[in-house]
């Protein structure tokens, strides 16, 4: 152990191990946290994190070593035997029901399935008791379903604090924050601190972590691989531990944009689920050029990608593309009129995790390609998918394997390949990277600037502010619905581009009565 | 008689809540398990083997609330198998749910066959007889309707107040009602979705195969082959028509309860004479289909109906 | 308990779980004569004798086959494409009202003409039963498995008004029964002199056209990519409202084609007991066959073999028929845990 290590650690890891089949997902991992401390958990998609947090809380059983909380070893296997002891933890996906209130949410669990009434008053007062001694805004009534992601994110740290959680493990918590709503969780996050609990902060973002932490734990392929005292480290070291290697990023050239390829002008859609539609929207995505849409996830993205996707029309105003107007529209319709898609969720739209490789390869060309008549053309389908697999690199047995059991990263490698290679002249680009590792994040950066430079209109949506700014020509921000206006490269900082997305700065609507 | 006449008639009420009480066993018992996340289409076959259960077991010397006690273990026992392979195992709630059906169906035809064999016709028991709630039951027309029914009718109205207070103000209701719309929300806190799956669907079977007997031990006081027909079906319908809400529900089947009621009378009259007596056999099956189709829309659906719960997936 | 993919399941592993299914089922079966106080291998022996001890019987299981092709291969179809059809039941009436619509003289036409107008008017009409509950899924979003369900309520219902009423055989002294079909519109036997019709020909002659669907057809990679993942098939532009209701088109034929070929081919006339639930028993067959045409023949053939079977075994042995439907739900019911074994591992964790 390093010099740091604290007196009396309220968490203790020892050399936690645990196997998904071949792929040793924590190797001996061990680390203390002492009361008060902050410890940030570092590492790349895929490098352990969540795995080891989900054996601290008994969602896993590891393979060997041990979680010991307050000096008592916990049995693994048992979320209610973490609780008990006062782990508290904020899961990256909110474990949130919508159709019931912030209360029932929060107490679901907390009581006895014996006991006979939730007595709701007593609930509610200690929940408005709560929010006033951490600084968090919630109303106890209100429906979970209808809350924003940081209203959420709240009613998710409240639930650990109404179990006098004394250890709080919060997974990639920033991920749906804005700039703003970060600020309030770590001051959040200070009065915990303040109060007495410890946090474990669970991170890949390099300046929250020098942010709020006081020391840092790197994790890289399963195995513990650095431990330091946050003020006695750099962005540029964590960088480098946490990857490992020297890995450099792509070189985004500027560019030079031409024609607009796609346009939207005053087009208004109907909202999905919870999440609203465009408002009146006008956009222009040029050739040659990375439009980047910022946002909090649910104002709007799903909307604009739906739409472009083919899979909605606008309620009003008009959608032209090249110049011509849209009217009917449909997936198959974008497609040919040279649309390339990648949708934001590769497991449940990208792909079809039964289907080979081949089978997926020619999922949107299967019939002008691969078919005549009616008859499919295996044998060309096949031939199809193997020059895929070496185009773009994808690691794979073969193009018969079943596309479930390919990593994310190859999984991405294919759906980008499908787009790419008709020659798009607009690339849809929605959330293109989420929970790739860096080298697979790396190239598909790379291959949506060739696409860009051999002139397409690219469109890029993702809620990692870091990529947008570091890919975009051009960045517009998306707030319930309405467009900001176009923002070019490196007239923005994060801060600036956080206000849009916290809604400020927009026009009130015209037809506001 | 006048139409309007058999609808303020105590007798027309009176059989209406009569044919709504098993449809209200098997609604509730269909809605704990829809609210927690499993459909379950073994109900037609558990309503089945629970008019035979109880009905056999009263049959055989138990006393009448005995066999509503077996008929109820036996719906707990075909919703355990049922549950084990839908929610650890994950299987396809449709799949396992006709199988259910098949298997109940058919494991009560057999029994039948081994306990009473060369029979020609089924031995009858003493059933359940109407109860008059003193006072209650000399109010007019509404008197005689509800307050003259057999014991087990006023269990079923019973079950649909108890069923709402657990769902809505207890904490097991409330982790019920999560493991239906984020079951992730219930493994977080340590508490097992399976466990409360499997309990939701064990309990609601029990209530489907005590309203299959109410058929034979309330209804009726025989057992027959096809005496089920279709019922099971009809209360899923309900349970979308009541969008998942047990008073909703309760209004539903009395609803339909009326319906039914109304076109057995009206068989009676001269429109009958005119109309085949298969379109207004239609009538109920007709009537479910349409109350899926006007309430498919408006519902809101629990989030995580028929969607497998796979700890550490997502 | 979790369960984990397998990547490359061994060759035990794949067929050890569903071997285990079958003998589970023969197991539970055992135990159930046992209580009914039979003998089970007495019991196993007859009824395997029942089903294949004589040719009189072989060509029984044969004959008894026929409609479970059928209506398993409409189940295979519509399941493979996520289409929950329950109602093959009323799909199969649909076919037999037709044929004895068409098949009772009100079509002076040959045997060659015939036949094939009745067989395709038929798919039309389990077609058109099949696409209303479709419509109803893709328009509504209403759970076909209740809406075809109910229907084979309601089509029963119609079917004895029609027996009672229009196409009630006015020398049926009463019966609930249709007239006879018109000899040209009976099919003929397969080898003069055995008791086959070409309904069985027919039956596996559409097991291989849904086959080479299945494997060489576009219609066939649209309806498993809609099965499997609707949302994405949707994405890439297949047209998945239409591949359902082609599906529910394809499926509801097949299923009324049992119809066809039980009148035509071995009735002779339509009753209400026509089908002892052939529509039901097709989710079994199907089920059983993974899906597969090719596997549908196969347990049609041996669904048939223990019903049939069955049925001799009880007249002799005193245990009641009904263990064969016992038998087929539980081989149902083990045999979808089984595949599910075949693919994933169950981890402590």
């Amino acid at each position: 152990m390093t010099g740091a290590e604290p007196a009396h650690p309220v968490l203790r890891l020892s050399d936690i191990t645990k196997r998904f089949g071949a792929l040793t997902a924590n190797d001996r991992v061990s680390f203390d946290l002492a009361r008060g401390e902050v410890i940030a958990l570092l590492g790349e998609n895929g490098a352990g994190k969540t795995t080891l947090m989900n054996i601290l809380f008994g969602q896993y059983t590891a393979d060997a070593g041990t979680v010991e909380v307050f000096g008592r070893i916990l049995p693994p296997g048992a979320p209610r035997a973490a609780l008990d002891a006062g782990v508290g933890m904020v899961h990256q996906h909110f474990t949130l029901a919508g159709n019931l209130t912030v209360w029932e949410n929060i107490v679901l669990g907390a009581q006895s399935l014996t006991a006979l009434s939730l007595k709701p008053r007593e609930v509610k007062a200690r929940i408005r008791d709560l929010s006033q001694r951490f600084h968090m805004k919630v109303d106890p009534d209100a429906r979970v379903g209808r809350l924003t992601v940081g209203e959420r994110q709240r009613v998710e740290i409240l639930k650990a604090l109404y179990r006098d959680a004394k250890i709080l493990i919060l997974d990639e918590p920033t991920a749906v924050l804005t700039p703003q709503e970060t600020d309030a969780l770590f001051a959040t996050l200070r009065e915990a601190i303040a109060q007495g609990l410890s946090i474990v902060f669970i991170s890949h973002k390099l300046h929250e972590v020098m942010a709020i932490s006081s020391r840092v734990i790197v994790l890289r392929h399963g195995r513990l691989v650095a431990e330091r005292r946050t003020e006695q480290t750099s962005r540029e070291e964590l960088a480098a531990l946490m990857v490992g290697a020297e890995v450099t990023a792509p070189e985004i050239r500027p560019s030079t944009p031409g024609a607009p390829l796609l346009s939207l002008a005053a087009v208004t859609t109907a909202g999905i689920g919870s999440a609203p539609g465009l408002d009146a929207v006008t956009i222009d995505l040029r050739a040659g050029q990375i439009t980047g849409l910022a946002g909090v996830s649910g104002n709007g993205q799903a909307a604009l990608s739906n739409l472009i996707s083919g899979l909605t029309l606008p309620l009003s105003g008009e959608m032209r593309i090249a110049g011509q107007p849209v009217g009917d529209w449909t997936p198959r319709m974008a497609i040919g009129r040279g649309v390339g898609r990648i949708p934001e969720d590769r497991h449940r739209t990208g792909t079809i995790a039964d289907f080979t490789l081949t089978e997926n390869a020619i999922l949107e060309t299967y019939a002008s390609q691969f078919a005549r008549h009616g008859w499919m053309d295996w044998q060309a389908a096949r031939a199809h998918a193997e020059e895929m697999i070496a185009t773009y690199d994808i690691r794979c047995p073969g193009p018969d394997v079943r596309i479930r059991l390919l990593s994310g990263g190859n999984m991405q490698k294919l759906i980008l390949g499908r787009v790419l290679e008709t020659g798009p002249q607009i690339v849809l680009a929605n959330q293109p990277v989420r929970g790739l590792d860096i080298g697979a994040v790396n190239y598909v950066h790379g291959r949506l600037a060739e696409a860009r430079d051999k002139g397409a209109a690219v469109l890029l949506i993702s809620e990692d502010l870091d990529e947008i700014l570091r890919l975009s020509d051009v960045i517009h921000v998306i707030s319930e619905g309405r467009l900001s206006p176009a923002f070019p490269r490196g007239t923005m900082r994060p801060e600036d581009l956080g206000q849009w997305m916290a809604g400020h700065g927009f026009e009130e609507p015209a037809h506001a009565s | 008689m006048d139409l309007f006449d058999i609808l303020i008639s105590a007798s027309f009420w009176a059989a209406a809540i009569r044919i709504a009480s098993p449809l209200i066993f098997a609604t509730m018992g269909e809605l704990v398990c829809e609210r927690a996340g499993v459909l379950n289409l073994g109900i037609e076959g558990i309503m089945v083997a629970g008019a035979f259960a109880g009905w056999i077991a009263v049959w055989a010397g138990l006393p009448l609330w005995g066999g509503v006690a077996v008929a109820f273990a036996v719906g707990m026992a075909l919703g355990g198998v049922h549950g084990i392979l839908s929610v650890p195992f994950g299987l396809s709630q449709h799949v396992v749910g006709i199988g259910m059906t098949l298997l109940a169906t058919s494991l009560t035809f057999y029994t039948y066959r081994v306990v009473l064999p060369e029979v020609s016709s089924p031995p009858k028991i003493e059933a359940f007889q109407a109860f008059e709630i003193p006072f209650l039951s000399k109010i007019p027309v509404l008197g005689p309707a509800l307050f003259a029914q057999t014991p087990l009718t006023y269990a079923a109205f019973v079950l649909v107040i108890v069923t709402s207070l657990v769902l809505y103000r207890t904490p097991l209701g409330l982790a019920v009602r999560a493991a239906g719309e984020n079951p992730s929300a219930v493994a977080a806190q340590g508490l097992s979705v399976t466990a409360i799956r499997i309990g939701a669907v064990m309990v609601g079977s029990g209530f489907m195969a005590v309203g299959g007997a109410f058929l034979t031990m309330s209804a009726f006081d025989s057992f027959f082959f096809d005496m089920v027909n279709g019922r099971g079906w009809i209360c899923i319908a309900l349970v979308v028509f009541g969008a998942w809400k047990p008073g909703k529900a309760l209004l539903g089947a009395i609803l339909f309860a009326a319906f039914d009621a109304f076109q057995i009378r009206l068989q009676q009259t001269p429109i009958g004479a005119v109309v085949p007596y298969q379109v207004f056999l239609m009538m109920p099956y007709l009537l479910s289909i349409l109350a899926l189709v006007v309430m498919s829309r408006r519902a809101e659906v629990p989030a995580a109906l028929m969607v497998p719960f796979n700890k550490g997936e997502r | 308990m979790r369960l984990e993919p397998i990547a490359n399941p061994t060759l035990p592993r794949r067929t050890l779980p569903p071997a285990l299914a079958l003998i589970a089922t023969f197991a539970v079966a055992a135990l159930l004569v046992m209580i009914a106080g039979g003998n089970p291998a007495d019991v196993f022996g007859l009824i395997f004798k029942g089903a294949f001890g004589s040719k009189f019987a072989l060509l029984e299981t044969l004959n008894r086959a026929t409609p479970l092709i059928f209506t398993g291969l409409a189940i295979a179809v519509a399941f493979r494409a996520k289409l929950w059809n329950i109602g093959a039941e009323a799909q199969l009436y649909a076919g037999a009202v037709v044929t004895v619509v068409l098949g009772t003289g009100a079509l002076p036409l040959p045997a060659p003409i015939l036949l094939p107008l009745i067989a395709v008017a038929a798919m039309a009409a389990g077609a058109l039963v099949l696409f209303i509950p479709a419509l109803m899924k893709t328009r509504f979003g209403v759970d076909e498995v209740v809406t075809t369900l109910l229907f084979n309520f309601i089509f029963l219902l119609f079917v004895s008004y029609l027996l009672e009423g229009p196409l009630k055989d006015p020398m049926g002294m009463g019966w609930p029964k249709s007239a006879r079909l018109v000899p040209e519109a009976r099919l003929p036997r397969i080898i003069e002199g055995l008791r086959l019709h070409w309904g069985f020909g027919l039956a596996l002659i559409s097991a291989a056209v849904i086959w080479v669907i299945d494997a060489k057809t576009t219609l066939g990679f649209e309806m498993r990519a809609v099965g499997q993942n609707a949302e994405a098939a949707r994405f890439a532009g297949i047209p998945v409202t239409k591949v359902i209701l082609k599906t529910a088109v394809l499926s509801g034929g097949l299923a009324a084609l049992a119809g066809f070929s039980e009148v035509a081919g071995l009735k002779g006339s339509l009753t209400l007991d026509l089908s002892p639930g052939y529509g039901y028993t097709g989710i079994v067959v199907a089920m059983l066959a993974l899906l597969h045409p090719a596997g549908v023949v196969v347990a049609a053939l041996f669904v048939a073999a223990i019903f049939v079977g069955a049925d001799s075994m009880s007249r002799a042995a005193g245990v009641p028929s009904y263990i064969a439907d016992i038998m087929l739900a539980t081989a149902l019911l083990l045999m979808v845990l089984a595949i599910l074994l075949t693919k994933f591992r169950v981890r402590r964790d």
